[in-house]
């Protein structure tokens, strides 16, 4: 199986952004950092590995993502404040 | 097989046409932001129903007590809480064979965390269990004051066994409350007793059915917490440094308390001199926060632990412990600091020991009257 392409990570890249940008803030910037941390590595078997981790990753997001919206609940007393920047 | 076709249409039903949410327990969690209404004694349907605006829920600053549940935590339990439901002692049939297959590569994980083997991780229902294994299942009466955290491993235990085998350094293991593990080495080993009596489950260590849900969801934590123990302690060492660093530039008198070498950074607790901590608390409404240990948290008792550790009487009342987890953002960590500051400052106006201090008055040079 060929390795994954530099456009296939980055396809799955902003897949993985783009869901969890209905999650926490957490999940976005995790996988930026992520991805950002391996954004060096050559061998392609371990790129294989870290992108099929990913994929699982993604799959894990797609449903918890699902089922927070299902279970959903008040907004954090933060986050309909009018923040003034300092 | 009911049962599996019978979910999958609730299943798609759900995703039709999201129906009335679970209702919400209200004790105590909704906050009213914008006018309180007034308590009235006329009955309601005289008087105008008043407005009630949008309900927002306090920041989480306690994972002390308990943390949230880490996504991926709760993806690895669910399959084993809806279809794959058997017992992990079942011997005879394939639900049995997958929970047992679950519950070894749980043991894996969580062996893997603290460079164990897995033949020496016990499941218990929690720290406190595991802590009674290990005092009282080697005969001793040792009165340790020891802080209750659910949520991290019992690293106390692994002392207490003599282990030359260091555990890592308490990382937030997100998992649920209501089960645990403890460690026991073998080589050379360690003679414990089991306290409870059973089936001979675990070794015969500790009998009971595994929960294999939960104990799939301790594994996951683990393995989660392995991966992530870099970037987590980086991530909340940063937002504690700014947490403590932000308090103590706009407030005098706040002492830290813990050895600030041995200090695991997620976990903070401060002391404000001349403000009662009950107060502040109470006063700190739209954060969740405790003073000392969630355990001790229902008595207005200060917190043993800083007893134990020689701070002062007066200082004991006023502690309040935030603690910094996985998912806390710099925004709440601020949002806190902003709070805690301000009513810090209203409290000690209201304080007449403040008051003293700033005339120069040495308090214990007081003399107190009886009455």
């Amino acid at each position: 199986m060929a390795a994954s392409s530099r456009a296939q990570v980055l396809s799955l890249y902003r897949a993985m952004l783009r869901e969890s940008k209905r999650f926490s803030a957490y999940n976005y910037r995790r996988i930026r950092d992520a991805f950002r941390e391996n954004k060096n590595v050559k061998d392609p078997v371990e790129i294989q590995t870290l992108v099929n981790k990913a994929k699982r990753d993604l799959g894990v997001i797609r449903r918890q993502v699902h089922i927070g919206q299902l279970y959903s609940t008040d907004k954090l007393i933060i986050e309909n404040r009018d923040m003034p920047r300092t | 097989m009911l049962l599996r076709a019978a979910w999958r249409r609730a299943a798609v039903a759900v995703t039709a046409a999201p129906g009335p949410k679970p209702a919400a327990p209200t004790r105590g969690l909704r906050l009213r932001v914008g006018d309180r209404a007034p308590q009235s004694a006329v009955p309601a349907d005289t008087a105008a129903a008043p407005e009630v605006g949008p309900v927002l829920r306090p920041l989480y600053m306690d994972v002390q007590a308990t943390t949230p549940l880490d996504p991926r935590v709760l993806d690895a339990m669910l399959p084993y809480l809806i279809n794959y439901y058997g017992n992990p002692h079942s011997r005879t049939h394939a639900y049995g064979w997958e929970s047992e297959a679950a519950m070894e590569r749980a043991r894996q994980q969580v062996a893997s965390l603290i460079g164990a083997d897995p033949r020496e991780i016990i499941f218990t229902s929690g720290a406190t269990e595991s802590n009674n294994i290990a005092i009282k299942g080697q005969g001793l009466t040792l009165l340790l004051r020891l802080e209750c955290s659910g949520a991290i491993l019992p690293c106390h235990s692994f002392n207490l066994l003599g282990s030359s085998n260091p555990p890592t350094p308490a990382s937030p293991v997100t998992s649920t409350t209501g089960v645990g593990a403890i460690y026991i080495r073998r080589r050379p080993r360690v003679r414990v007793e089991a306290l409870q009596s059973g089936g001979g489950q675990e070794r015969g260590m500790r009998s009971g059915t595994v929960p294999t849900p939960l104990v799939v969801g301790l594994g996951a934590a683990c393995e989660v917490a392995q991966q992530e123990m870099e970037y987590d302690h980086k991530r909340i060492s940063k937002l504690s440094e700014r947490l403590i660093q932000n308090i103590m530039k706009s407030l005098p008198d706040v002492v830290m308390n813990g050895d600030p070498k041995h200090h695991y950074p997620g976990c903070i607790n401060l002391s404000f001199a001349y403000v009662e901590g009950e107060s502040l608390l109470m006063a700190l409404k739209d954060v969740a926060l405790s003073s000392g240990s969630a355990c001790t948290s229902a008595s207005l008792e200060p917190s043993y632990v800083l007893r134990a550790i020689g701070t002062d009487e007066d200082l004991a009342h006023s502690s309040i412990r935030f603690g910094i987890g996985r998912f806390t953002t710099e925004e709440e960590v601020d949002y806190t600091v902003e709070k805690c500051i301000q009513h810090v400052k209203r409290l000690r106006e209201m304080s007449p020991l403040w008051e003293m201090v700033q005339d120069g008055i040495d308090l214990k040079s007081i003399k107190w009257t009886q009455h």
